[in-house]
Order: structure tokens, then C-alpha cells, then sequence
């Protein structure tokens, strides 16, 4: 049977599987939509800028001859009585890992075509993913009062600065651009686009409820390179 | 039940994927100006590219005259020869190179030679151009703003880059890094295009090991880019905010001007790293396109199947690896730690076995082959020999304790624009003659091809066989004049004044060319639709050119690999992809050939 997200060939499994699907003809991957194949090598090249920003980061820490400022105290907060360590970005951080919970509800709700459910998860990742930049911004505010800037900062070296609002702010960039795609999304489920295959303006191809989980692989991308972000930078 | 791969008409097996109707231009501004067709965009970026790589042209001539007739020039002071220098070297590499093979061949021979109607995202593939094409006039811009364009060299070395001291150090290398940047962003379009579609949107049989060679290299390239564009992305990221928001990313303490500037304890190493990184694999993203395309070459116009065609494709896959481990053999002297210098060295030289192998299979494949001196074969073999040459003083350079004396010398000058100037420029004459008949439909002039390739082809060997000669006396590179330098004698003098004649004469003479093309395009003959007597897909097509949807209404079904040339007991000397088994022509006169002994009827 021929669809554009692939039929129904009977497949053996794993290794002879793996090898069978990459000798034949037509697709290597077989079931897996073009949008998504294309989503999975852009996060694969994605992965190389991320990965060039933090080994930058790692290089000038250990180039730079000056002091690094200790991640606790800098980016600690107090509410009234003593400084909680890290209190902002663990929420962050937690808040940002339960928007991948909810674009898995999202997934989940689109293939059974449930349009309102599906929304109402979309629209909720959409949510969270604004808080996380929203914080982020006061997370700024708050560095940018205490006099910490790109080429300076009150307590060492001026990398510190420098690579925090770069990889912060590249990443805090992607979660936004997320965010205004899941509204995109979540108004052409509205909208039932999906059901009537409207065309994409973007791509020009038919739409399909798969687009909602190509949409999810980027969000959990996302969301995977804070974890590395969040490793290095605050816990380092 | 495994994939079954179809020889005979009953095997073929149903489309995995429906048919996509395709987006129907209508006015003349969708179909030719904003088109999403990805034979439309890949001659809009061929016509960029050379357009811009013809500006790199002119810029080395002006090189050359400094070089050969130093003290003649007013107009030329040092400052604007470090930035001709620059420009040739990036225009060359990333805008015309890069961009013609992957922009233009990938574009133009992907969905044909796979069978596709079109890359699976053309809305995309349309904006993948358009950024270029931003990118390009950025480019151009720089050329035009206070101080000129950047003249840190292509190599674009901090600290020196963004230092007062330097030609262009304003503006010009800002918008050097934003039209790099754009560049990226506008490739990831086109190449996100080119990845897919290789890997999904190939037509019933053609599985990855029919594929064309041509393919192979432009796919595998691209996946390099996609890997290696990221490290100089980054690179311009940072150093654009080192020069506009003065941060230390890349600069260490420094004195400029007699006074220490603001910048603090950055690493000019980590950008030598990250541009490395990326600049590595550029020679491969130009080179593998490069091997594919003569591969092609090669067979068709030696009437003989490609030698090793398996052993051909892991070795483009294998370069493609190895190239990203490489990349410190360009820092031998940089002052990184010399265990490393040992490890590159070790890597850069197991590049060479691949390599090796594929050239001695190019010759395997023209070894009794029924060789026809067609144009595009020509160039091919000139490619191979080229190549060659390029690749042994590869050697040299790639052992640390040789490059160390011969590194920044007019030796590693001759190399690169051996290996990847010169070859990759022979293959794309070859490739464009090639194609010509197809894009256009019409024949180019043999006498004027004739002549453009010996001229091209022994004009290349005067211009760079004597700079290996004077990188040796240790005539260094990227200098503006050398005056009396003691250990330079007379005769290099008179060599370089030689070497910028021949240079002008090859460069005036690619107006041959462009008049071959421009004329035969509109008044050259009518071609065959398969003039080469090809077997691959976009020779077979029902229109020539081919038209929007390359196939007419049914999509061709591919029954053999790209390589049935002179297969014994079939009439003609070439069997077409898409002819099944059973309806070959055969020298009996009637219809079939037997079944290879590993078929087996579909069940
Ligand atoms: C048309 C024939 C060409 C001529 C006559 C020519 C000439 C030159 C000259 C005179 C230099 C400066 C050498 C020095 O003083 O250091 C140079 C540099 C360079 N050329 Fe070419 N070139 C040609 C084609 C190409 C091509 C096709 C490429 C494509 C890869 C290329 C890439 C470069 C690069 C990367 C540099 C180094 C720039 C730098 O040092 O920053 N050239 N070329
Ligand atoms: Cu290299």
C-alpha cells in the first residue's frame, strides 16, 4: 500500500531488518515520513553547533587566565532570608522537562486525531516553553543588574559572561522558536488541517498529524540540550 | 519477506510512497524567478556561482600581476592585496565551489539520476537559493564599505583578523562573517533537501547500491557539510561578537598600537580548531562530488562498467568519515602540543589508502575500456592526473617534520590549488559539457571544447608546477613583494613574471568557454536526448530538457545499476536503468538476457 508515511511492509527484525531496509530500494528508513527524516538530520547538524558552542565554552574556561566565578553563588536567589543555590534554574529546568512530558500527551492525542485534546497539550507545552524563556529573561535581568556582562563581570573572567548569554541565549532562542511553531501546530489542529490534508505553506506538502510529532522531536532536542547545558554550566 | 530489488518486469514491487503532486507554477515569476523546480534552482545557483567565482578570476589576476611585476602597479598597495587574497581564496572555496557542486550538480542531478519528480521539500530548496544568493551580495557589499573588505586571509586567523592593524578590520569582517553565516543557513536548506531526498524519495528499484556514483558523492559531501558547516558557524558567531560586542572569546591580552586592548585570556588556538574543523572536510565537500561525477565520466565515454563499483562507494563513505579526524594537519606550526601533530599526522595519511584505491580503479575502468577522447573524458583524465599530483604533495604536507620547513611557502599554494583548485575546477568543465546536451538540449562546439581544454589543462600545469619549485627555494606565501630577499635568486624573479603571464593568458581564455556555452545554448545544434549513450535515469527522460516532474506521467522503475556498458550479448553498448531484464535487445536480434543466477521470482 503506498501513503506518504509509509505502508505496511512486513519486515524481519533487528540486524537483518536494519540491513534489508538499507539495501532496498525506494527508502532506507521505511515508515518514516520525509518531514521527519529531514527533522532528525537538521537536529543531527543542530547537535554539531551545539556541541561547537559548549567545547568552546570548555576551551575558554580553561584558557582564560583569570578566575572562574563560583555557578552557586552566582546564580543563587533569596526570598527574604538566606541564599537558596541554584533555586531559579532548577525550576526552570523542571519546568522546561514536564513541556516534554506534555508534547508526548500532544503525540499521543494527534494520532488518535482527538483535535481538542491535542490542542489543549500543544497549547500547554507552548505555555511552559514561554515561562522557561520568561525566566530566563529575569534570570538575565537579575545577572545583568548584579554588573555582569558579555566582555565583563564583577568577579573573574570575562568568558564567564561572554559564553552564558551566547549558549543561553542561542538555546533560549530555539525554545522560543518552538514555542511559536506549537502555536502554529496547535492552530492547524484547530483548525482540522490535518484532517483535510491542507497543504503546508512551508512545505508545500500535504499536512498530517505527523507533523505533530516532528514538531515533538525538536521539542525534546531542545529540551535534551539544556540538560547539557545545565551539566556544564551551573553544575561545573 | 526481504526487500526484493527487481531484474525482471514481474518483480517490481509497488510504490512505498503515493505519488505527490507537485506545486504547478503558473506565470512566468513562479516558473523561472521563483521557482521551486529544483532544475530552475539549481541553474539559478550554477549562474551565481560562476558569476561570483568569475569575480575570484579577475582577483587573482590581480595577484598575479603584483606577484610577477611587483612595483609596476600603483592601484595594488599591500593592504589591497591581502584582500584580493582573501576574497579569491573564499570565493573560490565556499561560493563558488561549494555551492556549484551540491547548489548546482546536486540540485540538477539528484532527483534525476534517483528518479524523483523533485527534492521533497521545493519550498525549501527555493529559499535554500535565495539565502545564498543574500549571502552573495553581503559578499559583494563588503567590497564596498569604508576600509574595503576583510584581508586576514581566507583562513581568517583572530587575533590578527579583527585588529586595527589589518585591512577591512571594520565593517568588512563583519559582513564577511554575517555572509557566512548566511551562507550556512541557506546550505542546511539545500542540503536537508539533498540528504532526504537521496535517502526516501528514490524511485521503485533504485536501491542505494544502483545508485550512480555521481550521487554518491554529492550525498556523502553533503552529509559532510551538514557536519562541518556547524564548527564555522559557530566560529563566525563568536568572532563577530568579539569584534562588536568585545568580548574574549578568541583574543588573548593584547597590545595594539603600543596599548593593551580590552580582551583577556581568550584562545586564538580554539578558533584555528573550529575553522579546521569545518575546513578539512571542505576540501572533501568539494572532492567527493568531484570523484562521484568523474567516475561517471569515465565510464560512459570508456564504454565499461566502473571498476570495484562497491569498493567505490565505501571509499566515499570512508573518506567522508576519516576527513573529520584530520584537521589539525593544518596546525602543525601553530604552537598546538606536538603529540597531536603525531596523531594528525598518522590519520592524514591513512586518508591516502581510500583515496589510492579510487584512482587505481579509475584506471582499471579505462584499462581496455573502448575509450572515446569526448570532451567531458578529457577533462576526466585530467581530473585523475591532476588529482594525482596534488594528492603526492599531499603526502609531504600531511608529515608534520616536512610541513614544518615547507608550511606558508609557495609549496602549499602549488598543493591546494592542485588537489582542489584545479582538479575540481577540470571536473566541472567536464560535468557541465557532460550535461550541456541535457540542460539545454543542445550541442556545444567540439573545436572550441577542444581548445578550451588544452589551453585550461596545460595552463593549469605552467601556472602551478613552477610554484612548487619556488615553495621549495622557500618563497613564501601571502607576501605582497619580496625585493631583495638574499636567498631568493634571480631566476625566481623571472619564474613568477612567467607564471602571471600564463595566468592571465588560461584566465582570458575561459571567455572561450562562456561564448561555447552562451552560443550553443541558443544556436548549437539540436541534441540526441542521450547523446553519450548513457544508462542512468535523467538521460532517459520522455522531454529533453527534461520538464517540470522530470518523468511524464509514469515514474521510471529501475531494473540494474548505473554501470551496463558493453554487456555481452546485448545489442547496443549500454543498457539503460530502467530496461528490465527481459527486454534487452540482444545480439540475436530478439528480446532478453538471461537472468542473473542470484534472481529469484518475487513471491
Ligand atoms: C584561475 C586560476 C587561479 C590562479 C591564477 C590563482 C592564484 C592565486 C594566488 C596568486 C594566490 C595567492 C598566493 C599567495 O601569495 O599566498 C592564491 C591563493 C588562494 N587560492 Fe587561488 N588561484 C586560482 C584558482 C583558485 C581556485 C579554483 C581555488 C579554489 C579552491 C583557489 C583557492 C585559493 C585559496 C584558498 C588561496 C589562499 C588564500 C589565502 O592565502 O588566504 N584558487 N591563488
Ligand atoms: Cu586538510
Amino acid at each position: 500500500m503506498a501513503t506518504d508515511s509509509g505502508g505496511s511492509v512486513a519486515q524481519p527484525d533487528g540486524v537483518s531488518g536494519f540491513v534489508s531496509d538499507w539495501a532496498s530500494d525506494q527508502r532506507a528508513f521505511k515508515n518514516v515520513p520525509w518531514g521527519k527524516a529531514m527533522m532528525w538530520i537538521f537536529l543531527l547538524s543542530d547537535t554539531f553547533i551545539f556541541g561547537c558552542f559548549l567545547l568552546s565554552y570548555m576551551t575558554v574556561r580553561m584558557s582564560t587566565t583569570e578566575t572562574w566565578p563560583n555557578a552557586s553563588e552566582v546564580f543563587a536567589l533569596s526570598f527574604g532570608g538566606e541564599p537558596i543555590p541554584l533555586i531559579l534554574i532548577a525550576i526552570m529546568t523542571f519546568i522546561l522537562i514536564t513541556s516534554s512530558g506534555t508534547m508526548v500527551m500532544a503525540v499521543n492525542y494527534g494520532y488518535r486525531k482527538a483535535r481538542a485534546k491535542t490542542v489543549m497539550w500543544l497549547l500547554l507545552t507552548a505555555l511552559f516553553g514561554a515561562t522557561f524563556v520568561g525566566m530566563q529573561a529575569v534570570e538575565w535581568t537579575k545577572l545583568i543588574e548584579d554588573g555582569v556582562r558579555p566582555w565583563g563581570n564583577p568577579w573573574g573572567a570575562p568568558q564567564f559572561g561572554s559564553t552564558f548569554f551566547m549558549i543561553t541565549g542561542f538555546h533560549g532562542f530555539h525554545v522560543s522558536v518552538g514555542v511559536l511553531f506549537l502555536l502554529i501546530v496547535a492552530r492547524k489542529v484547530w483548525r482540522g488541517d490535518f484532517d483535510t490534508e491542507k497543504r503546508g505553506f512551508f512545505t508545500s506538502r500535504k499536512g498530517r498529524y505527523e507533523i505533530v510529532e516532528t514538531m515533538g522531536l525538536y521539542w525534546h532536542f531542545v529540551d535534551l540540550v539544556w540538560v547539557f547545558i545545565f551539566a556544564f554550566f551551573y553544575l561545573w | 519477506m526481504a526487500y526484493f530489488i527487481p531484474t525482471a518486469a514481474e518483480d517490481v514491487a509497488p510504490a512505498e510512497v503515493a505519488e505527490v503532486d507537485l506545486y504547478h507554477p503558473h506565470s512566468f515569476v513562479t516558473k523561472y524567478v521563483f521557482s521551486q523546480d529544483a532544475k530552475v534552482i539549481a541553474i539559478q545557483y550554477s549562474f551565481t556561482a560562476i558569476a561570483i567565482g568569475l569575480v575570484a578570476l579577475v582577483l587573482s589576476w590581480l595577484m598575479r600581476l603584483q606577484l610577477g611585476f611587483p612595483d609596476t602597479f600603483a592601484f595594488i598597495s599591500a593592504e589591497a592585496y591581502y584582500q584580493f587574497i582573501t576574497m579569491h581564496g573564499m570565493i573560490m572555496v565556499i561560493y563558488l565551489l561549494t555551492a556549484l557542486f551540491l547548489g548546482g550538480f546536486g540540485n540538477y542531478l539528484i532527483p534525476l539520476m534517483v528518479g524523483a519528480r523533485d527534492m521533497v521539500f521545493p519550498y525549501v530548496n527555493m529559499l535554500s537559493y535565495w539565502i545564498y544568493l543574500l549571502a552573495v551580495l553581503v559578499l559583494l557589499a563588503s567590497m564596498f564599505v569604508p576600509g574595503g573588505p576583510t584581508g586576514a586571509g581566507w583562513t581568517l586567523y583572530p587575533p590578527q583578523a579583527i585588529l586595527s592593524g589589518t585591512p577591512g578590520s571594520g565593517a568588512g569582517i563583519i559582513l564577511m562573517l554575517v555572509s557566512l553565516a548566511l551562507f550556512i543557513v541557506g546550505f542546511t536548506m539545500g542540503g536537508l533537501n539533498y540528504v532526504v531526498t537521496v535517502l526516501q524519495a528514490r524511485t521503485r528499484g533504485m536501491s542505494l547500491m544502483r545508485m550512480p556514483l555521481t550521487v554518491w558523492g554529492i550525498f556523502v559531501a553533503t552529509i559532510l557539510a551538514l557536519l562541518a558547516f556547524p564548527a564555522l558557524f559557530v566560529g563566525a558567531v563568536m568572532m563577530s561578537l568579539d569584534k562588536i560586542l568585545g568580548t574574549s572569546f578568541f583574543m588573548p591580552a593584547i597590545v595594539e598600537f603600543g596599548e593593551l586592548s580590552d580582551y583577556d585570556g581568550g584562545s586564538p588556538l580554539l578558533f584555528q580548531h573550529l575553522f579546521w574543523f569545518f575546513g578539512h572536510p571542505e576540501v572533501y565537500i568539494v572532492a567527493l562530488p568531484g570523484f562521484g561525477i568523474v567516475s561517471d565520466l569515465l565510464a560512459t565515454h570508456a564504454r565499461r562498467n566502473i571498476f570495484g563499483y562497491r569498493m567505490m562507494v565505501w571509499a566515499i563513505v570512508i573518506i567522508g568519515g576519516l576527513s573529520f579526524i584530520v584537521w589539525a594537519h593544518h596546525m602543525y606550526v601553530s604552537g598546538m602540543n606536538p603529540y597531536f601533530g603525531f596523531f594528525f599526522a598518522t590519520t592524514t595519511l591513512i586518508i591516502a589508502v581510500p583515496t589510492a584505491l579510487k584512482v587505481y580503479n579509475w584506471i582499471l575502468t579505462l584499462w581496455k575500456g573502448n575509450i572515446h577522447l569526448t570532451i567531458p573524458m578529457l577533462f576526466a583524465i585530467g581530473f585523475i592526473v591532476t588529482f594525482v599530483n596534488g594528492g603526492i604533495t599531499g603526502l609531504f604536507l600531511g608529515n608534520a617534520v616536512v610541513d614544518v620547513p615547507l608550511s606558508d611557502t609557495m609549496f602549499v599554494v602549488a598543493h591546494f590549488h592542485m588537489v582542489m583548485g584545479v582538479a575540481p575546477i577540470l571536473v566541472i568543465f567536464g560535468a557541465i559539457y557532460h550535461w550541456f546536451p541535457k540542460i539545454t538540449g543542445r550541442m556545444f562546439n567540439q573545436t572550441l571544447g577542444q581548445i578550451h581544454f588544452w589551453v585550461t589543462f596545460l595552463g593549469a600545469y605552467a601556472i602551478f608546477l613552477p610554484l612548487h619549485y619556488l615553495g621549495l627555494l622557500g618563497v613564501p606565501r601571502r607576501y605582497y613583494e619580496m625585493s631583495d630577499t638574499l636567498f631568493i635568486p634571480e631566476s625566481a624573479v623571472t619564474l613568477n613574471a612567467f607564471v602571471s603571464v600564463v595566468a592571465l593568458t588560461v584566465g582570458v581564455a575561459q571567455v572561450i568557454f562562456l561564448f561555447n556555452m552562451i552560443w550553443s545554448a541558443y544556436k548549437g545544434k539540436k541534441a540526441d536526448p542521450n547523446p553519450w549513450r548513457a544508462t542512468t535515469l535523467e538521460w532517459q527522460t520522455p522531454e529533453n530538457p527534461p520538464a517540470h516532474g522530470n518523468f511524464g506521467p509514469e515514474l521510471p522503475v529501475v531494473y540494474r545499476w548505473a554501470y551496463d556498458y558493453s554487456v555481452p550479448g546485448a545489442k547496443e553498448d549500454f543498457i539503460p536503468q530502467n530496461v528490465p531484464q527481459e527486454e534487452v535487445p540482444n545480439t540475436e536480434g530478439g528480446l532478453g538476457l538471461p537472468m542473473p543466477a542470484a534472481h529469484q521470482p518475487a513471491e
